[in-house]
């Protein structure tokens, strides 16, 4: 699978990153690059291999359902780019 | 530049336990190096007010005769680790003026212990780079020079903290390791630097790159700084989901020098073609210094090391893609709002706030996690990760260590490797097989190469095992007896 400027600017879209035409085109040959080195996984043998997400043997633990932490609203908000009463504010989500 | 500066963290300890100086006057000393050497770039923030703030209650507290690990020393924090009221960006602009209102875990454990933070040290934009060459603050310079006097990079990730140590503005730095960041730059550094084992040091507060992979270690000058620094820095956390709960050992009571009784590994596969002559040499040479200290050498094989980068290079950026996705200009950090939608604000703070090499791996990530592309990349990296610890866990059924370069060459010029990332990403080729395996792994400095910069040597363990790592690793640079020091610095003590 090779990457072209379509594929880069719908995973641009994807990941919310604005991409101009010319900076797509400017990033297939890099991209491709790291595709068609990744690529090479598809030589190894993993019939039968479980996948591996954690290399740590734990247990997720539980924990007591109790409010431990909260009454910081103040230091939620201290690095908001912008709020008002309380709450971030957004540019208009609906039209 | 002052004498106090070329200390180890250990020698600073027992002189401050003996009253030879005071923890004011050696915050003082690392306080006038720092402003001596901003030609290196090293820190993103300085906080001398806050250092001296901590020295003079190190001093009161070691007067109560209550001194702690670290007591009194000053340390360079990596600004991937959140501080208190401390500006904390990940060399990204997309961070630039976030102040935390909370203290990470690992630093929390360090200021308890005595630890006096000099200031924020830079790194590759989000840890992501083997160069210190992608952060928004600047590239990061090398106190090594080769002959030709050209700039190096210090190595990345953790370049800031390594030039740091290395330039003896700090005693010890924190470092993060996803895929090499504390082993590479310390082996370019001419330094000691631990990746502990994944689950040793919490990661809560730590800006996340890759989480199943990051973990928090220290660089310093010695193996046996390392050692006390990371009693401190580790231990249980029941704010991270993946801390292990389990005691720390007392790592510094394993340094012994000697390694009778030991079988060291050595990985065939890490004999590649294209191995520069002068790392090949340095690993042959500390090969014979383990036998020399006791040791016994056994082949081993790693029979999927040549997959271990591209395993990395899809599982790293779809776990990034995923953390970084908390960037949207709404709780914290840049907003860059032209009058669109919500989706245009997105799209456009994060087209501003990322460098051009984490947008790469955001993308990547996206990529190899978008429906179609799952089984085909993602789930078949986790699959041969499995293969990748497989090879690790067999291999330690005939050795307690293995024994490696750090990297495949020395540190190089700034701006070299730029053109092509695969190049950049083949730094990391030996540090990359422990970070997928979550094995504990160390670099410790060994000797010089022709040009007059440092090489290091990789020595990794057992799970849990890093106190036989440590032991290997000061029992051969007991042997090395590496002691040269950045001829910047002989300069400026000549000037």
């Amino acid at each position: 699978m090779s990457i072209d400027k379509q594929t880069v600017l719908k995973v641009a879209n994807l990941s919310r990153i604005e991409v101009t035409d010319k900076e797509a085109e400017d990033m297939v040959g890099k991209l491709d690059k790291i595709i068609g080195f990744v690529e090479q996984l598809s030589e190894v043998d993993t019939d039968d291999i479980e996948p591996l997400a954690n290399v740590v043997d734990i247990d997720l633990r539980l924990r007591d359902d109790v409010v431990n932490d909260g009454n910081c609203q103040d230091k939620v908000l201290a690095n908001a780019p912008d709020s008002i009463e309380g709450f971030y504010v957004v540019p208009k989500v609906v039209e | 530049m002052s004498d106090l500066t070329h200390l180890t963290i250990a020698q600073a300890l027992s002189g401050l336990k003996n009253k030879d100086f005071t923890s004011v006057e050696l915050t003082e000393a690392h306080i006038n190096a720092m402003q001596d050497a901003r030609d290196l770039n090293a820190f993103i923030v300085e906080t001398p007010e806050k250092a001296m703030e901590q020295a003079k209650a190190s001093d009161a507290r070691r007067a109560s005769g209550d001194a702690g690990l670290l007591e009194g020393i000053p340390m360079a924090i990596k600004d991937l680790f959140c501080t208190e009221g401390v500006q904390t960006t990940a060399s990204s602009k997309i961070l630039e003026g976030f102040i935390p209102q909370y203290e990470s875990t690992v630093t929390t454990n360090m200021f308890r212990d005595g630890a006096v933070m000099l200031g924020k040290v830079g790194l590759d934009e989000f840890a992501m780079g083997s160069s210190n060459t992608t952060s928004y603050f600047g590239n990061i310079i090398n106190p090594w020079k080769a002959n030709d006097g050209k700039d190096l990079v210090p190595g990345g990730s953790s370049g800031g903290s390594a030039a740091a140590v290395a330039a003896r503005i700090a005693m010890g730095a924190t470092g993060t390791d996803t895929g090499g960041s504390i082993r590479q730059p310390a082996a370019f550094c001419g330094l000691a630097g631990i990746k502990p084992t994944y689950g040793r040091c919490s990661r809560w507060g730590i800006i996340a790159f890759a989480s199943s992979l990051d973990q928090a270690g220290p660089i310093a000058r010695t193996s046996e700084d390392c050692a006390i620094m990371l009693e401190s820095m580790a231990g249980f956390d029941a704010k991270d989901s993946t801390s292990a709960d389990k005691p720390v050992p007392k790592f510094t009571e394993s340094l012994t020098g000697d390694m009778k009784g030991l079988r060291v590994g050595i990985p065939k596969e890490y004999r590649m073609d294209g191995t520069p002559d002068e790392i090949v040499k340095i690993w042959d040479q500390g090969i014979a210094w383990a036998k020399d200290a006791g040791a016994e050498i056994v082949d081993v094989s790693l029979p999927h090391t040549k997959y271990a980068l591209p395993t990395y290079y899809i599982i790293a950026p779809a776990e990034a893609s995923s953390n970084l996705s908390r960037y949207d200009g709404v709780r914290y950090g840049l907003r860059v709002d032209e009058g669109g939608n919500l989706n245009d604000m997105y799209a456009k703070t994060r087209a501003e706030g990322f460098g051009d090499e984490v947008k790469r791996r955001i993308m990547i990530g996206a990529y190899v996690l978008s429906a179609g592309y799952y089984d085909a990349y993602y789930i078949k990296a986790q699959k041969v990760r499995r293969l990748i610890l497989n090879d690790f866990i067999k291999a330690y059924e005939q050795c307690d260590v293995l024994l490696t370069p750090t990297a495949p060459s020395s540190a190089f010029a700034i701006g070299e490797n730029e053109d092509d990332p695969i190049k950049m990403y083949l730094n990391d080729v030996f540090t990359v097989p422990a970070s997928l395996a979550g094995v504990p792994g160390m670099s410790i400095p060994a000797g010089l190469d022709a040009k007059g910069l440092p090489l290091g040597l990789q020595i990794l363990g057992r799970p849990w095992d890093e106190a036989t790592v440590l032991k290997v690793g000061h029992a051969i640079e007991q042997k090395a007896g590496f002691n040269a020091i950045p001829q910047s610095l002989l300069n400026k003590k000549a000037a």
